[in-house]
């Protein structure tokens, strides 16, 4: 049975906003060693990142961010894809090899304890962390209705 | 799925270069040096030519003997282009099956403002030899060149003259055997 699309978001989301070395341990801890070729190399490029003021209104363009993708297949011939902020390749070719892992059912409840929870469990280290930080200077703007009436 | 370009850049550009190098000699068979894997009935030089041209803003339109499920899966991965039903909305067609192909007329031919604007028909062939057969000339020929292509019915040829005819408008055809490669843009005349 594929994965869900909610199930196959969340993996490919967390393996690409981990750090590159932390990938890059989980891949060195499966053993043996997983087999893959290559569909499209990793390459960088640029991707126009929109968002909604207020989350609902008219799209805008936001910026673009550095984006780097690959795509591998294994010899079973299912296919995995990564895309990954900044232009670490390894990054992006581990991702990719591990999304075509995760699909097969066999693996995947191992493969989501060892590699992607613990990627997750240091993702939110790093939000929280990063949200004590910024709280010691958070200000509260408000704007004075003026009285002209 | 199977790979596309093993170095997409350097092969991309050989490509585009043997692409102009042919077109600016029709008739001259031109040996591409990428030789991508080719899926199901594509040949390597059609492939290549894909890869080096079609992209997203190119619809492509197959045949039916070229769209088979490897072929549409594998130009939607590598090309990310487009795939039509209506010959007459593609910039480029792969013709691999060229006695079942439409009439040229259901192709775009460009307007008189915009001839440039006009389809580009990749033609397999089971094999190219020049210097005997059909006499070409026009446009990058001195004076004659001679082209043999195997498997191309007489109506191919006939839609060729046909298509010099309404000059400026027309399409461009690009013949192709394994890795080979022959032009027939619009400007040339075919006798024989």
């Amino acid at each position: 049975m594929p994965p869900s699309a909610e199930a196959r978001a969340r993996w490919m989301s967390a393996l690409a906003q981990a750090e590159p070395a932390a990938v890059e341990a989980a891949w060195a801890r499966l053993d043996p060693e997983p087999p893959y070729r290559l569909l499209r190399a990793a390459e960088t490029g640029l991707v126009m990142v929109r968002g909604r003021a207020g989350g609902t209104g008219i799209p805008f363009n936001l910026g673009e961010m550095t984006v780097t993708r690959c795509s591998v297949t294994l010899d079973d011939g299912r296919v995995g894809h990564a895309f990954v902020p900044g232009r670490d390749r390894r990054h992006a070719e581990r991702a990719a090899a591990l999304d075509a892992l995760l699909q097969d059912e066999a693996v995947r409840a191992g493969l989501e304890r060892l590699v992607i929870e613990p990627l997750l469990a240091a993702r939110r280290r790093r939000e929280q962390a990063a949200r004590a930080r910024v709280a010691g200077t958070k200000v509260e703007f408000f704007t004075m209705v003026r009285g002209e009436e | 799925m199977r790979a596309g370009f093993v170095d997409p850049v350097f092969e991309s550009q050989r490509v585009f270069r043997g692409v102009l190098a042919a077109m600016s000699e029709p008739g001259r068979v031109v040996s591409l040096e990428a030789r991508p894997v080719a899926p199901g009935p594509l040949h390597p030089a059609t492939v290549a030519i894909a890869l080096a041209l079609v992209d997203l803003e190119t619809p492509i339109w197959l045949d039916d003997a070229a769209a088979t499920a490897e072929t549409v899966a594998h130009l939607r991965f590598h090309c990310g282009c487009p795939i039509v039903d209506e010959p007459a909305r593609a910039r480029f067609a792969v013709i691999a099956d060229p006695d079942r192909m439409p009439e040229i007329g259901a192709f775009d031919a460009g307007t008189d403002e915009y001839p440039d604007r006009s389809a580009t028909l990749i033609v397999q062939t089971r094999d190219l030899i020049a210097g005997s057969g059909r006499r070409l000339s026009g446009p990058g020929i001195a004076t004659e060149a001679r082209l043999s292509a195997q498997a191309l019915p007489p109506r191919f040829w006939e839609a060729m003259r046909a298509n010099h005819a309404r000059f400026p408008r027309g399409i461009d055809v690009l013949l192709t055997a394994g890795v080979s490669l022959v032009a027939l843009p619009r400007t040339t005349w075919v006798e024989g």
